[in-house]
């Protein structure tokens, strides 16, 4: 059976893909982007994240843990990494949901069997599913699995991926899938490497190939102040998809919505905290955009 | 809006409601004067003309639609005769500061000395109360049930299109036919119905003679007018109500002033409740609109300015306030005409037409509580209908809620009505159906369907008072299993079930017998044809709900005692009682697992939902089908209106979590914060509810401005509701959370913990964000699509 590491099931998604979706979110990314507002999503792995102001003292994780990792300082219980096994007794224990494990290994059945919950919806809205991450390609023999299962059963597919992939697998895979999410962030090489952990050559060069094979491709592009918002980046986005043929660019402007998931899962957020694009910004771009023969829209 | 919309929208807005105490002084005149000397219903129509023939009346300034209930805009009448407020009563409403009426001391006076001597012992209520036995008045002290009757009388219905095709002599001339008919040979009742019947004329004649008295104000007041286009519409006014209501309208005009009249008769006669409405108004005007169009003695202009002098009339007539502990514990201005849009016509082809999305702009621009107003989505509804709607519910207002048209229409099918009837009806008041100028369905009051779930808990015992209300179905820790606990909850709920139906047959008798309304009835069908009254059997269809309230709080408190007491084991039944009884004071780590850890409706978990399903059957069960005393039957309804609340106040901490006094579960939403999966599973789990055996169910659901942004925010909200309605949903409340609810949010996080914040590529709940980034959203929230 296969199976892999699911972070999230969402359904009623109405940003990620035509009409009314589910998006599924697989864990795990080759790239660590700085604004990244998932950093759940971003280790392979099983991760345990605490809710403090969820805590209500009652102790009863101490108490379970079977590896002693978890101490109760004044009320609070403080969980030592090294110790946890990842087992989740404390999370099946703990009443109040302030011990939360992300990512939950799933089957292709299981995962399908939430999928179709909200059929009703996406015939009624020519919706569908998205799976995104992390990287789903990341999982590509689970993903296939589930892109064949959907496919079987005529629900419409997207896949979000940051491109960051060999080429063998995404070229696999393509035939399945009806729509692409393909995250565009920076064109100079050693800036993306800088802010996404790698260089964007790959990327690029399967953006290039995907797309003359297959016209299924929206590109999203993530609007971020200061980092890749400049003209000349913006420029040179507009001009290297005018070569291609895509469907449209999508932007997505900055948030820091997700700010907090940092703390919980005691990471530090590498960005200083940067103000959202304003509207007359984000225009400017679509004007830019627009002239190189792109269909842009404003959001997902 | 237009300067003149402008003027009397905001004077509407800006009056002080205030008691009027005109009415209750007429009406104690002419029951002085009449009372003993004819026969009831005779007397009821001779109270409708005194009132009529001398109450005060007045035409504003620019107002080109008129009469009032009061003397002028926003005064309220009182109802003596249904039920007499004290001079506490009085003070309360006056003095206190949010939903006050103003009362003159002169008025307080009046009523001391006159109102109050002549009906303390006379008015229903006192008579109500005193038919009723032991055992319903310790029901209804604890709160199982509410009584409707005991403050109003039965209403809950709304005009159909008669009243465009007939006019008051044309019903004169069906009266006296009916009168001519009587077969005092044979029919034992034929007294009583050319009683009936004489009454009804008595009205008809009176409502015309009313409309003479404007026409004389207009003339009167045309007379000295200097300013001349006003002058002229002195004079129209003049002509539109000598023509109408004694005459079926000839335009556009004179069919809006023509229910107008209708309206401010049926809600003088009696207080009913105010649901009473135009219904179908799209429908029913529209075919004035087209031929006047066509003949160019309309404009679209014009026909707005009509409808939204219109609207303002609706907002003109404040509810009337209770008395007593009910005055105390509710405010509102407001009452519940509720004006159905679209739907299907009466050959089942689509019944959107380019009057609707007029009617809609009106809703759009006037932004008033009342009239409230409705979609009543087809599959044949144009999506452009359903889109332009959904533009209004996202200014975040309130309106218009939407309904299932075809479910509207399949539930009256199953009731019996013939395809047409059911084809003309809709909804009203919150969410009820009825066949509109046919049917009198009546609500007859709410069912605390937790406080009987809580009496089961204790074996019969009402642990508020210690009061032994329920029967003895079992120490709960004698109960070895779920289908027992289950059991033992159908056998109280059969034994209050009948407490309120015997307590509703005599009601609905002293109704039918003290309390006539031969006005309503005149344009009710059959009630002419049969010479009987509206509250005696003379609709067409004669319905009675019993209005269930709290299935989400009773559904996740049986869930938790399936789940952790029968199967789990996690707590025991003795343990759980005393938690319960303690509040879970000391005990908030069980508290926390039964919020947490258990399956609860609304999150597509069959699990809860087949619970949900079990209590709604039993429900339905132990009341559809229960004959009434008017020759119809008993059904049964899923809305609270404000109900959750007072049930909560009276019932304990209940398993799901919830503690004592806390609101319970409103409508067929789920528990407040329980549903944690958005807006589909939702909809899954309210869907699951088979609720083509109701009258109408209640689902709200909140959503963040955000999700409704955009083109696309629209799109899906339409794809969302044509979801649930295809799933057989009958209704859906959308309500865009304001500031003030993410506000509510942060410091209540448990019961708001289904609040979406959705953002591409990332999506989060309210609660899971820092205070900062909530405030940001409440600011960001603060500037949409106002």
């Amino acid at each position: 059976m296969t199976t892999g590491i699911i972070f999230n099931i969402q359904r009623y998604s109405i940003h990620d893909g035509p009409g009314i979706r589910t998006t599924v979110f697989l864990k795990g990314c080759p790239l660590s982007c700085w604004w990244c507002q998932n950093p759940e999503s971003q280790l392979s792995g099983q991760e345990m994240i605490f809710w403090g102001d969820r805590c209500i003292s009652c102790g009863a994780c101490s108490a379970i843990c079977p590896s002693s990792a978890i101490q109760i300082k004044n009320g609070i219980p403080i969980t030592e990494k090294e110790k946890c096994i990842l087992c989740g007794k404390c999370i099946e224990k703990c009443p109040a949901l302030a011990r939360e494990m992300i990512g939950k290994k799933m089957t292709v059945e299981s995962v399908i069997k939430e999928i179709e919950k909200d059929l009703v919806f996406y015939e009624e809205s020519d919706g569908g599913v998205t799976f995104s991450g992390g990287e789903p390609l990341g999982q590509s023999e689970f993903l296939e699995s589930l892109l064949n299962a959907c496919q079987e059963k005529k629900i419409h597919t997207a896949v979000d991926t940051s491109g960051y992939i060999s080429w063998e697998i995404l070229e696999k895979v393509a035939p399945k899938v009806n729509l692409f999410l393909y995250d565009l962030k920076i064109m100079d090489s050693e800036r993306h490497r800088k802010y996404t952990g790698v260089s964007n050559e790959i990327i690029l060069e399967n953006l290039k190939k995907l797309s003359s094979a297959y016209h299924n491709i929206s590109v999203r592009f993530p609007v971020i102040p200061g980092i890749n918002d400049d003209d000349q980046n913006i420029r040179e986005t507009g001009e290297f998809l005018s070569s291609l043929k895509i469907t449209q660019v999508n932007l997505l402007p900055y948030h820091y919505i997700g700010i907090d998931k940092y703390k919980r899962l005691g990471r530090t957020y590498k960005l200083v905290i940067t103000q959202p694009p304003s509207e007359e910004k984000l225009s400017e771009i679509s004007g830019i955009l627009s002239k190189f023969n792109l269909k842009v829209k404003l959001r997902g | 809006m237009n300067e003149r919309v402008e003027k009397l929208r905001q004077e509407s807005l800006d009056t002080q409601p205030y008691i009027s105490i005109e009415r209750a002084n007429l009406v104690t005149e002419a029951y002085q004067k009449y009372a003993g000397t004819v026969s009831i219903p005779a007397l009821r129509a001779l109270v409708f003309r005194h009132l009529l023939e001398n109450k005060s009346i007045s035409i504003g300034e620019g107002e080109i639609i008129v009469g009032e209930r009061g003397e002028h805009p926003q005064a309220t009448p009182s109802f003596p005769e249904l039920c007499c407020h004290s001079i506490e009563d009085f003070n309360l409403i006056n003095d206190r500061e949010k939903i006050a009426f103003k009362v003159s001391e002169e008025d307080k006076k009046i009523q001391e000395e006159k109102i109050i001597p002549y009906w303390e012992n006379r008015s229903m209520r006192g008579r109500i109360f005193k038919e009723m036995t032991r055992q319903w008045k310790d029901c209804y002290e604890a709160g199982i049930f509410t009584e409707f009757m005991e403050q109003r009388a039965p209403g809950h219905t709304v005009a159909d299109d008669k009243i465009y095709h007939k006019g008051f002599l044309d019903f004169q001339k069906d009266i006296k036919k009916s009168l001519q008919n009587l077969d005092y040979l044979n029919d034992v009742e034929s007294y009583q119905k050319q009683e009936e019947l004489k009454a009804m004329l008595i009205c008809a004649k009176a409502i015309i003679s009313f409309a003479k008295r404007y026409t004389d104000k207009a003339l009167e007041l045309a007379r000295s007018e200097k300013n001349s286009p006003r002058k002229m519409e002195l004079l129209k006014i003049a002509e539109v109500c000598s023509h109408v209501p004694a005459n079926s309208p000839r335009n556009f005009w004179e069919a809006l002033q023509m229910y107008w009249f209708v309206h401010v008769g049926v809600i003088s006669e009696l207080n009913t409740w105010d649901s009473f409405n135009p219904g179908r108004l799209d429908q029913h005007l529209y075919p004035f609109y087209k031929k006047e169009l066509e003949e160019g003695t309309l404009t679209e202009e014009k026909a707005k300015e009509l409808l939204e002098c219109f609207w303002i009339k609706f907002n003109n007539q404040p509810a009337p306030p209770k008395v007593g502990v009910t005055l105390a514990e509710s405010g509102t201005y407001t009452d519940f005409a509720n004006i159905n849009n679209g739907g299907l016509k009466i050959d089942g082809e689509d019944g959107v037409n380019e009057l609707t999305y007029l009617i809609l702009d009106v809703i759009d621009e006037m932004r008033l509580l009342q009239p409230s107003t409705n979609i009543q989505l087809s599959r044949k509804s144009p999506d452009r209908f359903l889109k332009r709607a959904g533009e209004i519910i996202r200014k975040g207002w309130g309106q218009p809620s939407v309904f299932n048209a075809e479910k509207v229409i399949e539930e009256m099918l199953r009731q019996g009505k013939s395809i047409e009837d059911a084809r003309c009806g809709g909804t009203s008041g919150c969410v009820e159906t009825g066949a509109f100028g046919k049917e009198s369905y009546i609500l007859t009051g709410y069912f605390n369907l937790v406080k009987v779930l809580e009496i089961t808990l204790n074996n019969g015992i009402d642990p508020r008072t210690g009061k032994k209300i329920g029967i003895e179905t079992g120490e709960p820790i004698q109960l070895n299993s779920f289908a027992e606990l289950l059991q033992a909850f159908k056998n109280q709920l059969h034994h209050f079930i009948d407490i309120k139906i015997r307590g509703n047959n005599i009601i609905e008798r002293l109704y039918a017998i003290y309390m006539p309304a031969p006005f309503l009835s005149i344009i009710i069908s059959d009630c002419i044809e049969k010479g009987k009254d509206y509250n005696a059997g003379g609709a067409r269809y004669n319905t009675d709900y019993i209005q269930g309230v709290g299935i989400g709080t009773i559904t996740d408190s049986l869930s938790v005692i399936k789940y952790h007491v029968f199967e789990h084991k996690n707590i025991s039944m003795e343990k759980l009682k005393k938690v319960l009884k303690g509040n879970f004071a000391g005990h908030e780590e069980v508290r926390q697992l039964f919020l947490n850890k258990t399956p609860r409706y609304g999150n597509d978990d069959d699990y809860a939902d087949d619970i949900m399903k079990l209590v709604f059957n039993a429900f339905y069960q132990e009341v559809n089908g229960r004959k009434n005393t008017k020759g119809g039957v008993y059904r049964i309804n899923m809305l609270p209106t404000t109900c959750h609340i007072y049930f909560g106040s009276v019932a304990g901490a209940t398993p799901d979590g919830r503690k004592a006094g806390q609101p319970v579960s409103e409508g067929i939403s789920p528990v407040q914060g329980a549903d944690r999966l958005g807006p589909t599973a939702v909809i899954k789990s309210a869907a699951k509810m088979d609720q083509v055996k109701t009258g109408g169910t209640l689902l709200n659901q909140k959503f963040t401005p955000q999700l409704l942004e955009g083109e696309e925010g629209i799109n899906n909200l339409a794809h969302l509701i044509r979801a649930y309605f295809k799933l057989g949903g009958h209704h859906i409340q959308l309500n865009v959370v304001s500031s003030a609810t993410l506000r509510a949010a942060q410091k209540e996080p448990e019961e708001y913990r289904n609040l979406i914040v959705r953002v591409a590529g990332y999506s989060d709940y309210f609660n899971n964000l820092s205070k900062t980034l909530q405030d940001e959203i409440i600011s960001r929230t603060e500037h949409q699509f106002c």
